[in-house]
């Protein structure tokens, strides 16, 4: 992402260069320890990643049950029906985020991109 | 507050909103305020900052330069790890976003200045452009094969009913706990300063212990502002990978 494709009068120069990034590289071939040391961090920001996931599942729980009760005219049953959603959803979150799923929705493990894409990125820098 | 009247200093005094110019369209407030203030001059800080260490291109960087292509560097290396080379065309978003919430949050950290990314209207803002984006994005590259993002696989179909809910709230949960986890960070990390820094004065000569403090949390404060710019910047990386590789 960083070298600058063009073809310039510095061949070895480019080869040297690539020949550094690739010994870089296999120093950190665990790039996930990277994305680990940043996904566990400190305790604190751990326990505030969790804190604001749950929160905020409940909160969008609550707020859908409150505006649809309000729209439908059910008063409170869709609240607690959207609560318990909404807790569940927290709960998701959090499983989620401690079962390496990562941050995100979904069930793939994050940290390493889908195969494919990686292959891609190896091929192109083989071809160089 | 209210019994002691306005002499004492409010810890939350810090986050209030002052017009400087008071501009008024229709029935909306758009005044020019501080936290307006303090948003361009990060913008204008960011552009100098960057316009100066890449306007003179040199091939053995000078420190300027060095330090510019080092944040450049280091969201491209956090796209291409979290993204794949399928990431590189959003890298203008994910690095505007960090570096407007990385130099918010380092300009909070002056004395008298304004942290705008202590405003949950701010913040939210950013994440819920953030959100729309991935989503239509989600929606450009899937099309309706999108929905099946809120079907967890191998579920049996008599629970979807009960599974598909909690997926879209859990779905609809991350610009709310993107945003309120930027904004209670700095809320709670500025207030915490003020309340200790309020304690040297009153305690007389054992105010030195809350001034170590005081000193020591400043540390901790800086390391949370660029800690939470990582953790925006890495989350809209994810997000944007979960829209562009669906399982």
């Amino acid at each position: 992402m960083t070298e600058p494709e063009s073809p310039n009068p510095h061949k070895d120069f480019d080869s040297r260069l690539r020949a550094a990034r690739d010994e870089q590289d296999k120093g950190k071939k665990s790039s996930k320890s990277k994305d680990d040391a940043a996904k566990s961090g400190s305790g604190l920001g751990l326990a505030f990643r969790i804190t604001s996931d749950i929160v905020a599942a409940l909160a969008v729980g609550v707020v859908i049950g409150v505006l649809l009760d309000r729209w439908l005219g059910t008063s409170p049953w869709l609240l607690i029906v959207f609560f318990i959603f909404g807790s569940a959803a927290g709960i998701l979150n959090v499983f989620r985020t401690m079962e390496g799923y990562g941050y995100a929705a979904g069930y793939r493990k994050t940290g390493a991109p889908p195969k494919p894409g990686a292959d891609d990125e190896a091929n192109k820098r083989n071809k160089q | 507050m209210a019994e002691n009247g306005h002499q004492q200093h409010s810890p939350l005094e810090q986050f209030e909103i002052r017009e400087i110019v008071p501009i008024h369209l229709g029935g909306l407030d758009i005044s020019f305020t501080n936290s307006s203030l303090m948003m361009v001059i990060a913008v204008v800080l960011i552009s100098v900052f960057l316009v100066m260490g890449i306007g003179r291109g040199a091939t053995v960087p000078g420190r300027w330069q060095s330090a510019a292509e080092l944040s450049y560097d280091f969201i491209a290396g956090l796209i291409r790890d979290t993204v794949g080379p399928g990431g590189r065309p959003y890298f203008p978003l994910v690095f505007s976003l960090f570096m407007f919430v990385l130099v918010g949050n380092l300009l909070g950290m002056l004395p008298y200045s304004f942290t705008f990314t202590s405003h949950i209207a701010v913040t939210f803002v950013l994440a819920a452009v953030v959100f729309i984006l991935v989503t239509i994005l989600g929606f450009v590259k899937h099309g309706l094969h999108f929905f099946t993002f809120f079907v967890p696989p191998g579920s049996p179909v008599y629970m979807w009913p009960l599974l598909i809910p909690i997926e879209i709230i859990s779905y609809l949960s991350r610009p709310v706990s993107l945003s309120v986890r930027l904004f209670a960070n700095m809320l709670a990390g500025h207030t915490l300063l003020k309340v200790i820094a309020g304690f040297i004065a009153l305690l007389g000569v054992v105010g030195i212990l809350p001034f170590a403090l005081v000193v020591a949390l400043t540390g901790l404060e800086i390391l949370i502002a660029f800690l939470q710019a990582y953790v925006f910047a890495i989350l809209t990386c994810l997000y944007i990978n979960d829209a562009l590789h669906l399982h």
